[in-house]
């Protein structure tokens, strides 16, 4: 077990290095001169080229590329933001409370959504309740987040006025963007958690248990949503991670102050250190919940502790 | 195929007696029984299974038992109708044309979707909306299964150093959550239409880079592709004539079932800025600016929205659709 979380934690290094590099590189492939865009058009060439020369962006780019990460490794330090000049991480860590809450929120009420209803359909399946269920999550995983968002700010915010359409401040504003996110994830563990139910349920050892005279309630529960588990954490884990950057959307909708608006809004102000900052730091906590999944995985499934007990 | 296709004769329908016969003996076959039997019993049709039916027909017959896939074609044809006679069913001028004179018109028969800020009909840039919505979606699925192919090919092609070389950098890039490298490649390019299908297609190649690889090489490994090969068989006729074919199921599925998530990513990037640009009538980014206004006039977010779930769910059905019907293992 040792030996497997060793093993993972150290063929992240490489992931995490290479995300930092694909993100670096794409960053600079940005049309435009940052100095010009710092300094603004009526700016002197002297000035652009001493700014130039501050920023190091003469230097050759791998140089600079080794140089900004020899800065993340040694110094956690992201560079400074061109549109407030301060550090990019002070700011990444300031709004990053609000994205992580909007996705545990997401990822709850996306389990609360779809594994109850995904059990209810494997237990029921070909009956009506089944067919309700599946001609609803295929219609629902086809809305846009952004679109179902702002049909509920209409129906609650603004024409029940019961829920705030906007901010961060208070439980109350996180009702809304929670249901959105459980609307536009919960469908995929809903999904899953039939499908592997219905795997789990047609096994042999549930026939025993049901000839054995075990109680149906049991049957479901221990039986074969304990075997069904495993692919249900996988998604719930991957959604998880891609709520983190990919609640975007979400967080411009109700105007929250997350990582995901940071990002849209340092794009549209060209500001690239804080853009490749966040996008850098948010996939790297993608990998580090992957990874964390991954373990899960190992403490979950008996089968993987045993290959690593031995070796 | 081409044999069983070659003597297909409509209205005559053939029993199948064995599923051993080989195509030359069954054409034998067809031409003594297709006079001496008669075949209006529908009881018998039924139990005989139908002879010359070939992939393409058996696939198909297998699509159209399929209620939710037939949905989904339904929709699809709807959309891709409209993509294609949309200058036929609404005035292509009136898509930018402005009239303050007619701002904020709740649906009427005039408007049947009312119109917009600037007076715009929004029934009309919906349904021009369609033509952007259906040509990123199928454009950038296209980049992304040649980029893809063209990785993934060679991965399995080659093996050894040259796969592990491109699957590890392809893990990598699958590391990053696709919306988030969509995001990030419009960022560096700038948003636009091109831009954004670009965009799409290389966040989504890794996927399709490994999907092309594992079926690649899971036909490449079959029996018949070896007994092709002991044959005598030239390596373009086995690539062409046995490993393809018999890859592309998986494909296919993959390809349009991402379509509908990338007409998704599209519109949600179109609605914060970084796709399409206005005056576009891209979906995304006239529900962007709807949203100002959906305080005093909701009308405006309905049928952008509408039209973007009837697209993602027809490619979303069909895709599930393909998948059942191209399944060997569900054959029957």
């Amino acid at each position: 077990m040792v030996k497997y979380t060793l093993k993972r934690i150290l063929l992240i290094i490489p992931v995490c290095l290479g995300i930092a590099f694909i993100i670096f590189a794409i960053m600079n492939l940005t049309p435009g001169d940052p100095a010009r865009i710092i300094l603004g058009q009526s700016a002197t060439a002297e000035a652009v080229e001493q700014l130039r020369e501050e920023l190091h962006l003469n230097d050759p780019f791998f140089k600079r590329f080794i140089d900004y990460l020899g800065d993340i490794i040694t110094k956690g330090d992201f560079g400074n933001s061109y549109r407030t000049s301060k550090p990019v991480l002070n700011e990444i860590l300031n709004r990053f409370p609000v994205s992580l809450k909007l996705a545990i929120c997401g990822m709850i009420t996306s389990c609360i959504f779809g594994i109850p209803l995904g059990i209810l359909a494997a237990v029921k399946q070909y009956s009506k309740l089944d067919s309700i269920v599946s001609v609803l999550s295929m219609t629902i995983v086809a809305m846009p987040a952004f679109w179902v968002a702002m049909v509920l700010i209409v129906i609650f915010s603004l024409k029940l006025g019961i829920l705030p359409a906007s901010g961060a401040v208070g439980w109350k504003c996180y009702i809304l963007p929670s249901i959105t996110l459980m609307l536009a994830n919960g469908c995929s563990v809903l999904r899953i958690t039939r499908s592997t139910m219905l795997d789990t349920i047609r096994m042999d050892y549930v026939r025993t248990a049901r000839a054995k005279g075990v109680p149906e309630p049991r049957i479901v529960f221990k039986h074969s949503l304990q075997n069904a588990l495993l692919p249900i954490i996988t998604t719930v884990g991957t959604i998880f991670g891609s709520l983190l950057g990919g609640a975007i959307v979400c967080e411009t909708v109700f105007s929250m102050p997350g990582l995901g608006s940071l990002i849209v809004l340092s794009i549209k102000s060209k500001d690239t250190p804080m853009v490749t900052g966040s996008i850098i730091f948010l996939a790297m906590c993608y990998s580090i919940i992957m990874l964390v999944v991954d373990l899960l995985y190992a403490v979950f499934d008996p089968r993987i502790k045993a290959r690593y007990k031995n070796s | 195929m081409r044999s069983l296709i070659h003597v297909s004769r409509p209205g005559t329908r053939i029993p199948d007696h064995s599923d051993q016969i080989h195509g030359r003996e069954r054409i034998l076959m067809n031409d003594q029984i297709s006079t001496g039997l008669d075949f209006t019993n529908i009881e018998d049709m039924d139990n005989f299974t139908l002879k010359r039916k070939g992939k393409l027909k058996e696939f198909w017959r297998r699509l159209r038992k399929n209620r939710a896939a037939m949905v989904g074609l339904i929709l699809m044809m709807f959309i891709l109708f409209c993509a294609l006679f949309a200058n036929v069913i609404a005035d292509k001028e009136l898509v930018t044309k402005q009239d303050a004179s007619i701002r904020y018109v709740s649906p009427c028969r005039e408007h049947l979707f009312g119109t917009d800020e600037f007076g715009r009909d929004i029934f009309t840039r919906v349904i021009f909306g369609s033509r952007i919505s259906v040509v990123i979606g199928v454009t950038a699925a296209s980049t992304a299964l040649l980029l893809g192919g063209f990785f993934g090919s060679i991965a399995s092609f080659y093996g050894k150093w040259v796969d592990d070389l491109i699957m590890r950098l392809m893990d990598m890039l699958m590391a990053i959550p696709a919306t988030l490298m969509a995001l990030t490649i419009v960022a560096a390019l700038g948003g636009s239409t091109v831009n954004l299908i670009i965009a799409l297609g290389l966040s989504y190649m890794p996927s399709f880079a490994r999907i092309v690889r594992s079926s690649m090489m899971s036909v490449s490994g079959m029996e018949y592709v070896d007994a092709a090969r002991a044959y005598g068989s030239p390596n373009p006729r086995i690539i062409f004539k046995e490993i393809i074919p018999n890859a592309a199921s998986p494909i296919i599925v993959q390809t349009t079932q991402s379509i509908a998530g990338m007409i998704l990513t599209a519109a949600s990037l179109s609605f914060i800025g970084m796709g399409v640009q206005a005056p576009n009538p891209e979906w995304g980014a006239m529900l962007s600016a709807a949203r100002e206004y959906m305080r005093q006039y909701p009308y405006m977010i309905i049928w952008p929205g509408v039209f973007i779930i009837i697209t993602a769910l027809s490619f979303n059905l069909v895709g599930d659709g393909l998948r059942d019907a191209l399944d060997p293992k569900l054959k029957k």
